[in-house]
């Protein structure tokens, strides 16, 4: 214990006087909660809005009024005709123009019905179609307003649309667990795969190979430190986000935690595997990042909902780890369930973190012969 | 012949699959003994050192180091010998104290007697000012000498020397060799793999291996009588040229 005990006091070394590694587990976390929060946003907030009234009657300016003042737009101009759309959209600050035709005044009063459009600037899909429910929302809450509730006629039903969980639809609500799970298998796998691939790319593996102390020894000795300042970082970004972002766990915290420490054994495990089959720092950064960050970003949910993927890109995510505590976290945290909802995710990351585990041994033991 | 046998092998075989790396070695090493362990690359002598150092069981064979089955008891072997390689093995961003500390602590030596060493080993080397600086500060030479001073801290009964001087300029190995010499006066055995010839001559004794066998093992002086040779670069050349080419 003691000679164990002098080799995680290296590594701790190791750790604190490198101030990249002290980056990478201390400022990254806290920059990206801060910049997914802020200034990565899928909710839409002022959104530029341009108007081309053709028919300036009352209801059109009524309407225009209603969306400018509902806090969701900002009014980036007046258009006269329709060749200035193009060029509206071009300027940049427009993502959408509202339309009533000469005719939309005239129409409404005489036949009791009439047509307004709205082009959003589909270079930025997913901002366009938020910002075109949002503006059909008010149309269809206007419509009422006018109609008044009198008249229920053919094709009035309205469905009344609630968010649950997330009323406001703020997304922090779904960056936060998604920077957790992407911090922690970033920092754990790919510290350790380097930590440990530095040790053979210097000759002192060998050296501590040598020693009586036993691989295994050596092994938790290089997770250790990571495995403490990864948790510390989750009670970190949890404090963040609370105080910051008014997030808090609506669940169970120790069962957050204790999962949060599953995940952590996960990412070390996989980090471990990963400086098996890589002989240098390099290698273990190029595997960790291809072969974890990007499957991370993109397979997990984190950013694109997995129902959507193509079925193959859906099974690839099967093995993504992140993918299932996404699911976890989301859970307990967001909608404060308990073990009962996310057991069988539970079971697959520890399923998982055996296999990891028992491959890298029998790599490491082959390595030894 | 001298002293003690420290290291004592008998017809070692290791094989990977169908490949021999060492075939049928048998030899000893006496205490306080200057050993080369010479061989070209892929002669087998890597593999003949993992297994002595317990790192790695023989196939079949009798292994003994510092009284202890490296195959079976590679774990007291471990902690009766010392090691160094071409690297220096010292953590570049710790200081001398640090490194100090953390083999010493690896070694499971008390914190008084790490102490005492320290003091010891800092007095000999004159290296009481480089003490709190880190190992990339310092110059190559220094850190070798710290590396092979590091090495004997938990003084083994025998120290394995992996190229030890690969890198280094001739004044710095000759500096190095005398704390070699001192080292094995002191009745510490070396058993040192080198490719510089030279430092051959400066051996007690020398093996030299050539696909995986042990072709010859005497003191210099007896093997450029025997090869009617003029320095050990002629012998091993001659040694291990001819069987080379019946392959």
């Amino acid at each position: 214990m003691k000679r164990f005990l002098a080799f995680v006091r290296k590594e701790f070394l190791h750790i604190f006087r490198d101030i990249r590694t002290l980056i990478i587990i201390f400022g990254i976390p806290v920059a990206q909660i801060l910049i997914f929060g802020f200034v990565v946003r899928t909710d839409i907030k002022n959104a530029g809005i341009a108007i081309m009234d053709l028919s300036q009657d009352d209801v059109s300016r009524k309407l225009t009024d209603k969306i400018i003042s509902s806090g969701f737009f900002i009014n980036t101009g007046h258009l006269s005709s329709y060749n200035e759309i193009e060029t509206e959209f071009r300027k940049g600050n427009t993502r959408a123009v509202l339309i009533f035709g000469e005719d939309f005044g005239r129409d409404l009063t005489r036949e009791g019905k009439a047509v307004m459009s709205i082009i959003a600037d589909g270079s930025d899909p997913n901002a366009a179609t938020l910002i075109t429910n949002y503006a059909m929302a008010i149309v269809r809450d206007f419509n009422m307003e006018i109609a008044g509730p009198a008249l229920p006629g053919p094709g009035m039903i309205v469905p009344g649309v609630k968010m649950f969980y997330n009323p406001n639809l703020e997304s922090h609500f779904m960056f936060v667990p998604g920077v957790i799970t992407l911090i922690l298998i970033l920092i754990c796998a790919l510290m350790t795969s380097v930590t440990i691939s530095r040790e053979k790319e210097f000759g002192t593996m060998e050296v501590l190979l040598v020693s009586p102390l036993r691989p295994v020894q050596i092994i938790l000795g290089k997770v250790t430190p990571y495995f403490l300042l990864s948790f510390i970082n989750v009670i970190m970004i949890l404090l963040l986000s609370w105080i910051v972002f008014d997030l808090p766990v609506k669940g169970s915290l120790v069962l957050l935690l204790a999962e949060t420490m599953l995940y952590i054994l996960m990412s070390l495990s996989l980090g471990i595997l990963i400086s098996t089959i890589s002989d240098t720092m390099q290698q273990a950064i190029f595997i960790s990042f291809l072969g974890l960050m990007l499957p991370t970003i993109l397979l997990s949910g984190f950013i694109f909902p997995i129902e959507n993927m193509h079925p193959v890109y859906n099974l690839v995510s099967m093995i993504v780890p992140p993918r299932y505590f996404i699911v976890i976290i989301k859970n307990i945290m967001i909608k404060g369930t308990g073990l009962m909802f996310v057991w069988k995710e539970t079971l697959i990351l520890l399923l998982m973190t055996v296999f990891f585990i028992s491959v890298s041994i029998r790599k490491f033991r082959l390595r030894l012969e | 012949m001298k002293g003690n046998i420290v290291i004592s092998v008998r017809n070692l075989v290791k094989k990977f699959g169908s490949f021999t790396a060492n075939d049928d070695l048998t030899f000893d090493v006496f205490e306080g003994e200057i050993f080369g362990f010479l061989g070209a690359n892929g002669a087998g002598k890597t593999t003949a050192l993992r297994i002595l150092s317990g790192l790695s069981a023989p196939t079949s064979g009798e292994v003994m180091v510092a009284g202890y089955d490296a195959g079976k008891e590679s774990e007291m072997v471990k902690r009766n010998i010392g090691y160094m390689c071409q690297k220096f093995s010292l953590y570049e961003d710790l200081t001398v104290r640090e490194n100090i500390m953390l083999y010493g602590g690896i070694y499971g030596m008390s914190r008084q007697l790490i102490r005492e060493q320290e003091q010891k080993l800092l007095d000999k080397l004159d290296f009481k000012e480089f003490r709190n600086r880190v190992i990339s500060d310092l110059p190559l030479g220094l850190r070798q000498k710290l590396a092979f001073s590091v090495a004997l801290l938990h003084q083994p009964k025998i120290i394995f020397l992996d190229e030890p001087t690969g890198g280094v300029d001739p004044i710095t190995r000759r500096q190095f060799w005398e704390m070699i010499y001192e080292t094995a006066a002191a009745g510490i055995t070396i058993f040192v793999t080198t490719h510089y010839m030279d430092e051959a001559e400066y051996c007690d004794r020398v093996s030299i291996m050539n696909e995986g066998r042990i072709v010859a093992l005497d003191t210099p002086e007896n093997l450029k009588n025997q090869y009617n040779a003029l320095n050990i670069e002629e012998v091993f050349i001659r040694i291990a040229r001819p069987l080379k080419q019946t392959v």
